[in-house]
């Protein structure tokens, strides 16, 4: 007979895979058809608000007006806020020690947190002007722009 | 229509690194036989209500309260479960008993951080078209946020230590918490950087556990306990999702929902009103920011005023008496902790981290990544 007041616990193991395809919408499309066939950067303004958004948009987050316009913004930007990612993760498409920032590129008043690159971390700063570098071969995704670099 | 909500027990399972001689349920099953021992009700008869708070891609399973409807009084009855933190079941909960649908809702909530890995679960709280990919979880996005808070008021990460100092002394003090110990500003400086300026030591750790409690009508209340405590007030606001929509130094979304809460208390002046604050810290730089939020302190004031030593268990205005998240709390647990925390001090039960003469607390949760969406709930005795 067991004894029920003892027991080894047991782990039950599960791995989850998913492959999703997610439509990016109207601003969206419009924003990655001119990333990867232009080296464009794309932003929603809102004529009400006297705002232009990163990442484009349909509605405007302050007002809801329906945005349809799309205006270029950047390509150069300044940093905001920065970290040094330390760790590995198997959803980092960079190895680490890597830099993220949140930059706000010119002609948008929200900024883009993406990859700093080509600069020592203890270089960055707030208030640093960078520039995109995009990558060689495009395939409509964010990392379309590897990263961002001093100018 | 029921006029007054009261919170008439709570229970906190042991919060430990590991649990894993429990499955959820039985972890869950651990507090509400507990709570429900506490104030003398069973299931199914005296509870008319069950709102739980837990996260699909933590536990594993869409529509996650399916894990433990069973425990919680849900069979073939009314359970729902909402994807906020916890303290938005308190929220939810309070509106249903006002509504007077409702006369005696059960809380749960429930996550053991030890069964899969945050960054991956975090991640996915990142929108699909355009930051997911680039590998962001809530610690790195904390990170940037923190970043951003030294920079604007010209702070050190020293000002963030002094909160990791005080809440795990605090934590010592307090029964349910793991991760309490004596640290000095020094060692939190010089522990191992995860995504700088935020180190081993300013991150909450990984934690299972669980917290129950049983919201009650004025009428039901006067009949189970002796010694409501009461819901003045609750707020809750959202801000934008992405990063670089908002100022992350400043937390417009917990103003908005302070204000609410606030208002609906009668409270006009917070630093003179309330007497102990329980905030959601999941970093340490976030109770500094937190406290600005609810209207303790002016912006930017927050770590002069922990240097002070204000926010000390006996100061003017103690912060985490509990020891806070830094503690050892599991997230989405988070904010229920935050209440019941509240709740055992303004019962006068806390012992040796007890705040004398409490009467009017604040308990604060978050949820997303650096703090999007904020609930506030002021508690009265």
């Amino acid at each position: 007979m067991d004894d029920l007041n003892q027991y080894q616990p047991f782990e039950v193991d599960q791995h989850l895979t998913a492959h999703g395809n997610y439509w990016a919408g109207r601003a969206g499309s419009r924003f990655y058809r001119a990333l990867r066939d232009r080296r464009r950067i794309l932003g929603s303004p809102c004529r009400n608000c006297r705002k232009v958004f990163w990442p484009p948009r349909s509605i405007c987050t302050f007002c809801f007006s329906e945005l349809r316009e799309m205006v270029e913004i950047g390509p150069l930007g300044t940093v905001e806020t920065f970290t040094l990612v330390t760790y590995a993760e198997p959803v980092h498409p960079r190895p680490a020690p890597f830099i993220y920032a949140v930059i706000r590129l010119d002609g948008a008043d929200t900024g883009m947190a993406h990859f700093l690159d080509e600069v020592e971390y203890e270089r960055v700063h707030v208030g640093m002007r960078v520039r995109p570098v995009f990558a060689p071969q495009r395939k409509g995704n964010i990392l379309d722009i590897l990263y961002f670099k001093p100018l | 229509m029921n006029e007054r909500v009261a919170i008439v027990g709570v229970a906190q399972s042991r919060f430990a690194p590991r649990r894993p001689e429990v499955n959820y349920a039985e972890l869950a099953y651990e507090v509400i036989s507990r709570v429900l021992e506490e104030t003398g009700l069973s299931l199914p008869g005296d509870i008319d209500n069950a709102v739980s708070c837990s996260h699909d891609i933590w536990d594993g399973q869409t529509i996650s309260d399916i894990g433990i409807t069973d425990v919680i009084g849900g069979h073939l009855r009314t359970e729902e479960k909402m994807a906020m933190d916890g303290s938005t079941a308190v929220f939810y909960g309070a509106a249903g008993i006002l509504s007077g649908e409702y006369s005696c809702t059960l809380l749960l909530a429930h996550t053991k951080m030890s069964q899969t890995n945050r960054n991956i679960v975090n991640n996915v709280a990142f929108d699909p078209i355009y930051t997911r990919m680039l590998g962001f979880d809530y610690t790195s996005a904390a990170a940037l946020q923190a970043r951003r808070y030294l920079y604007k008021y010209g702070l050190k990460r020293e000002d963030f230590a002094r909160v990791v100092v005080k809440n795990l002394r605090n934590a010592l003090l307090n029964p349910c918490a793991w991760n309490g110990r004596e640290v000095t500003v020094s060692e939190v400086l010089s522990s191992p950087p995860v995504a700088p300026p935020i180190h081993r030591l300013d991150m909450a750790p990984d934690t299972d556990g669980a917290v129950a409690m049983i919201l009650a009508s004025e009428e039901r209340a006067r009949a189970i306990t002796d010694r409501p405590v009461w819901i003045l007030g609750m707020g809750t606001s959202y801000d934008a999702h992405y990063l670089g929509d908002r100022d992350l130094a400043d937390v417009k979304a917990l103003r908005e929902a302070a204000a609410r809460a606030y208002a609906m208390a009668g409270i006009r002046n917070p630093r003179r009103d309330v007497d102990l604050v329980e905030v959601g810290e999941e970093f340490s730089y976030q109770e500094l920011l937190w406290i600005e939020g609810l209207g303790l302190c002016g912006r930017g004031e927050a770590a002069r005023l922990t240097a002070s030593g204000a926010t000390a268990v006996g100061g003017s205005i103690p912060v985490n008496p509990s020891g806070g998240l830094l503690s050892g709390v599991p997230i989405n647990v988070a904010g229920l902790n935050r209440v019941a925390e509240a709740v055992i001090q303004l019962r006068g039960e806390a012992g040796e981290r007890q705040v004398k003469g409490a009467q009017v607390a604040v308990a604060q949760g978050h949820s997303g990544f650096c703090g999007q969406h904020q609930c506030v709930v002021v508690l009265g005795t």
